[in-house]
């Protein structure tokens, strides 16, 4: 992916930052640094303050207290306009009456450039993102991600250091969507711009960015890699926010094994004392069937359970099992359900994978999220 | 961070990412203003303090006055206990309370038939019945009174339909106030029924509800905020109104003509506060009901609804079609009888026509120069009032923070809603022509006529303004921004094309308004800024009343010509200059 981030430095670096609205607390005392030239997302679901966090980035709602400073410069309190960003909104704010060229040119007068110098600047983002026949149209003759690419001309048209994106995709459909996302990532990648983009959609969070900021309630929950997420999420609330997760109820057992049930499993090392009542998490697929000698052989982490539901989803299907204390959903793939005829009503054995078993304290993460 | 391959259980801590060396302040931040920003408050400031110095300031000498004796020492309530206890002057609160109720119930029952009949019938003629139902705007209150006068009067030509009954006095002054509320009333309604939901009627009818219960279940309740809006709002322009009273109340006295007997008659300045101050209050509460009315109505709305389509009924159509035929019948017949008294040599007894009543400067009220003068108050009060009031609700909806200033602003903007234009104009009496005020100048020029014009007609123009702002994405300023373009710029080269239709509408409104107002401005005029709205009043007065008809038609002409040219221009404009709104 990247070149190692660790030998730049932070381009964007924000401090202590709060904001509040009266007695709401819409951002609680958050710490970021972003590198140059990073492509982030900043993912929670809505009203976890990722908005309020990128326009107090961007000087529109400026923060209660705390610093930001943006390419080593003090930006805490100064307006949007003596900031250097570019923006896309999710209504993509096109000037309706101006046309598409008109548009892009639109940061770029008033700046003592020869005329033919903009007309050539512009000719080249539409080129870019692949609009150059629709220059003397007008936005509503567009389509939505037609617009959408050319606001994000437009942002990009005054080289600005910053560019930020407030939920670009989620007022289009699916295939569009799909297909944006490659073409951002592939543009942001070519002009080398740091990117922070504001999603509640973790799978564009995950195809798209280099460090996702998962939030909630106004802090921050985790800062990672997609992978690092998914695999190793810091908190209940990552994990369940962030793909599929199976949430079991236990008790510590030891260091680096649980009770759950009359089942004593292995699961990643931990450091909450024996006996604490905790929740177990495991995603659905990495509840292994055990088939043939592995099942009869006493393996680790192996669960007796009886076939639920069997619902169907493609290249796998989610099975619904009934364990002995509770339900799980697991992924099975199709060619093992067409190599073990699995039905409804058979009883099998699953293994929990132990190092994909973590561990969260029971009061942060009570959730009965099956 | 670490490569995805790398993960480490460290990178799994709460922590998220190793904290920042230094600590920073956790003082509350003071944003840093931009020339923008600057330049946005300074502007607000400016007509803020236009607002103030033409509305804020003349009504609180209003309010002063009401309290002084005549000498101008403090009076405390005795002006209000005289005023009490002469029953001559407190009937007048009974007879505009009763006037304002009577003529409200009819305005909005014919208001409610004819909206109903525009909004959910299939009857033909809509556009004309429309059209007609709106020209009462287009005329001077005054107007509706003169010709009845000539239809039922003393030497009218029904006379014999109101079997005895007097004219003048409550009868005449309902109808008159009828014809001239009927359009307010009639917009409000075609509004709110026009919002309906047609899936209530789908689900109505799939419960096989009758028509009558669906009437009483369904299009009642739907349409009831707009029902207690027009209610209040006609209310309210029946008790400040002025005209209809003046030319046909006789002598039924009621508050609006009281202010005009006491400051113009008797000269007496200080009870025509006290009558002011009682106006003000009727004006207040309707205005404060209208407007939690119209909060509670928004939420209503849903982006979910279906708009509703009637479908044909003959029944029902034709009689509807009968109904507003009818009303019809009375608007035209009230403008038609206007322009026939004006053309007539000598009513009753010599009915040849001739067009001697144009000749005005033969009369009094200042001739052929008040009409050249309302041209131009209306003109002035189009360009500068759509200037004034445009900029200031694009600063109160577009400015960036400053909650406090754009909160006083909005409340000074929709201040003028609740005040009577005969209390505005008397306050700018006891204001403007003070000898201490530095602006006492002002006094008697065409100036302060388009000052108080513009701001009497402000709130409906600037609420206008707003609903056309609102319509623009929030964002475009922190696009503009962003892009370090200056504010003024994204003003003129977006705001303003965009919102061009509405501005047009404002100068039309404000133009309107200017030409057919009476009210305020009959204290204001100088012997060389009348107006003919005014000259009306007084050829009226004077007993010229066929000239005064004859005035009366012209303002209506003027303004159907305006309205007209408004009309082609939008037109032309929608074609040439917004090819941008087509797909």
């Amino acid at each position: 992916m990247m070149a190692t981030p660790e030998a730049r430095k932070p381009y964007l670096r924000i401090s202590n930052l709060t904001k509040r609205y009266g007695p709401f607390t819409a951002l609680s005392d958050i710490d970021l640094e972003i590198m140059e030239g990073e492509f982030i997302c900043f993912l929670g679901p809505s009203g976890c303050g990722k908005t309020t966090l990128l326009r107090a980035i961007a000087g529109l709602d400026i923060q209660t207290s705390g610093r930001i400073e943006q390419g080593g410069r003090d930006i805490s309190v100064l307006p949007p306009a003596e900031r250097d960003f570019g923006i896309v909104f999710q209504s993509y704010a096109l000037f309706p009456n101006l046309t598409i060229f008109a548009n892009i040119a639109y940061g770029l007068e008033n700046r003592r450039r020869p005329k033919a110098e903009i007309a050539a600047r512009v000719m080249r983002l539409l080129e870019q993102v692949g609009l150059a026949d629709q220059r003397d149209k007008y936005p509503a003759q567009l389509s939505g991600g037609q617009q959408q690419r050319i606001a994000l001309a437009r942002a990009l048209a005054t080289e600005p250091g910053l560019l930020l994106l407030d939920e670009p995709l989620s007022a289009l459909d699916a295939k569009v969507r799909a297909r944006l996302r490659h073409e951002i990532k592939a543009l942001q990648r070519a002009v080398g711009i740091t990117t922070i983009m504001v999603t509640h959609d973790q799978e564009e969070a995950l195809t798209m960015a280099d460090r996702i900021v998962v939030m909630n309630h106004g802090v921050v929950e985790q800062v990672g890699t997609p992978q690092a997420i998914y695999r190793n999420p810091a908190s209940a609330f990552v994990a369940d926010f962030i793909g599929a997760m199976n949430f079991l109820p236990a008790q510590v057992a030891g260091p680096e094994t649980v009770r759950y049930g009359d089942t004593l499993l292995r699961c990643l090392p931990h450091e909450l004392a024996a006996g604490a009542p905790i929740t177990l998490a495991i995603r659905p697929e990495d509840i292994v069937v055990q088939e043939g000698a592995a099942a009869a052989g006493g393996g680790e982490n192996l669960l007796s359970v009886q076939v639920g539901e069997l619902e169907f989803l493609g290249p796998f299907v989610r099975a619904t099992l009934e364990g002995p204390t509770g339900q799980l959903k697991a992924d099975f793939s199709s060619n093992l359900l067409r190599r073990t005829r699995l039905a409804p009503g058979d009883r099998l054995a699953v293994q929990l994978l132990p190092e994909r078993l973590r561990v969260y304290p029971r009061a942060s993460g009570a959730m009965s999220h099956g | 961070m670490a490569e995805p391959s790398l993960i480490t259980a460290a990178e799994v801590g709460a922590a998220p990412l190793p904290a920042t060396a230094t600590a920073a302040p956790r003082a509350a931040l003071t944003p840093r203003l931009g020339r923008d920003d600057v330049l946005m408050r300074a502007a607000m400031a400016v007509i803020g303090l236009y607002l103030t110095v033409s509305l804020a300031l003349p009504l609180y000498a209003l309010l002063l006055k009401s309290f002084q004796r005549k000498d101008g020492s403090w009076a405390g309530l005795a002006n209000f206990v005289q005023y009490f206890t002469t029953p001559s002057l407190s009937q007048s609160i009974l007879n505009s309370l009763f006037i304002a109720l009577v003529s409200t119930v009819i305005t909005v029952a014919l208001a409610f038939g004819l909206a109903y009949a525009l909004t959910r019938s299939c009857m033909p003629g809509k556009g004309l019945v429309k059209t007609i139902a709106l020209i009462p705007i287009l005329v001077p209150s005054l107007l509706p009174g003169i010709a009845l006068i000539y239809l039922f009067g003393n030497q009218g030509w029904l006379k014999g339909w109101l079997f005895g009954a007097n004219l003048y006095g409550p009868l005449g002054i309902v109808i008159a106030e009828v014809f001239y509320c009927l359009p307010h009333a009639l917009l409000i309604l075609t509004t709110a029924l026009s919002l309906a939901d047609a899936r209530l009627y789908e689900a109505a009818i799939a419960l096989r509800a009758s028509p009558a219960r669906i009437f009483w279940t369904v299009i009642l309740p739907g349409a009831r905020y707009g029902l207690i809006s027009a209610a209040f709002v006609v209310f309210t322009l029946v008790i400040t109104d002025f005209g209809a009273p003046k030319v046909i109340g006789g002598q039924y006295n009621v508050l609006a003509v009281d202010i005009y007997k006491q400051v113009i008659g008797q000269q007496n300045f200080e009870m025509g506060a006290v009558v002011g101050m009682l106006l003000l209050i009727p004006a207040v509460l309707a205005f404060a009901v209208d407007r939690a009315v119209q909060r509670r109505q928004v939420a209503l709305l849903s982006a979910r609804a279906v708009p509703y389509a009637p479908q044909p009924k003959p029944l029902r159509d034709w009689s509807l079609c009968a109904f507003c035929a009818l009303v019809a019948v009375f608007i035209l017949g009230i403008l038609g009888m206007c322009q026939f008294a004006a053309l007539v040599k000598l009513w009753p007894y010599n009915l040849s026509l001739s067009l001697k009543n144009y000749n005005f400067d033969l009369m009094d009220g200042g001739g052929r120069a008040s009409y050249w003068n309302s041209l131009q108050l209306g003109g002035w009060t189009a360009v500068l009032g759509t200037a004034v009031i445009f900029v200031g609700a694009y600063l109160v909806e577009k400015g960036r923070g400053f909650p406090l200033g754009r909160a006083l602003f909005q409340f000074l903007a929709m201040l003028p809603m609740a005040v009577p234009g005969m209390v505005l104009g008397l306050a700018y009496i006891f204001f403007f022509n003070h000898p201490d005020n530095p602006l006492n100048g002002l006094y008697g020029t065409l100036a302060i006529l388009v000052i108080v014009t513009v701001s009497h007609f402000y709130t409906v123009a600037h609420l206008t303004a707003l609903t056309a702002l609102k319509q623009m994405d929030p964002e475009f300023e922190a696009v503009s921004a962003s892009l370090k373009q200056p504010v003024l710029k994204m003003f003129v080269r977006v705001t303003v094309p965009v919102c061009l239709p509405a501005i047009l509408d404002i100068a039309i409104y404000l133009f309107v308004n200017a030409m057919t107002t009476v009210s305020a401005v009959v204290f204001l005029y100088s012997p060389d800024t009348t107006l003919a709205s005014v000259a009306v009043l007084n050829m009226d007065d004077a007993g010229d009343i066929a000239p005064a008809a004859a005035m009366g038609m012209l303002i209506f002409y003027t303004n159907a010509l305006v309205k007209l040219g408004h009309g082609g221009l939008a037109h032309l404009l929608e074609r040439r200059l917004q090819a941008w709104r087509r797909r």
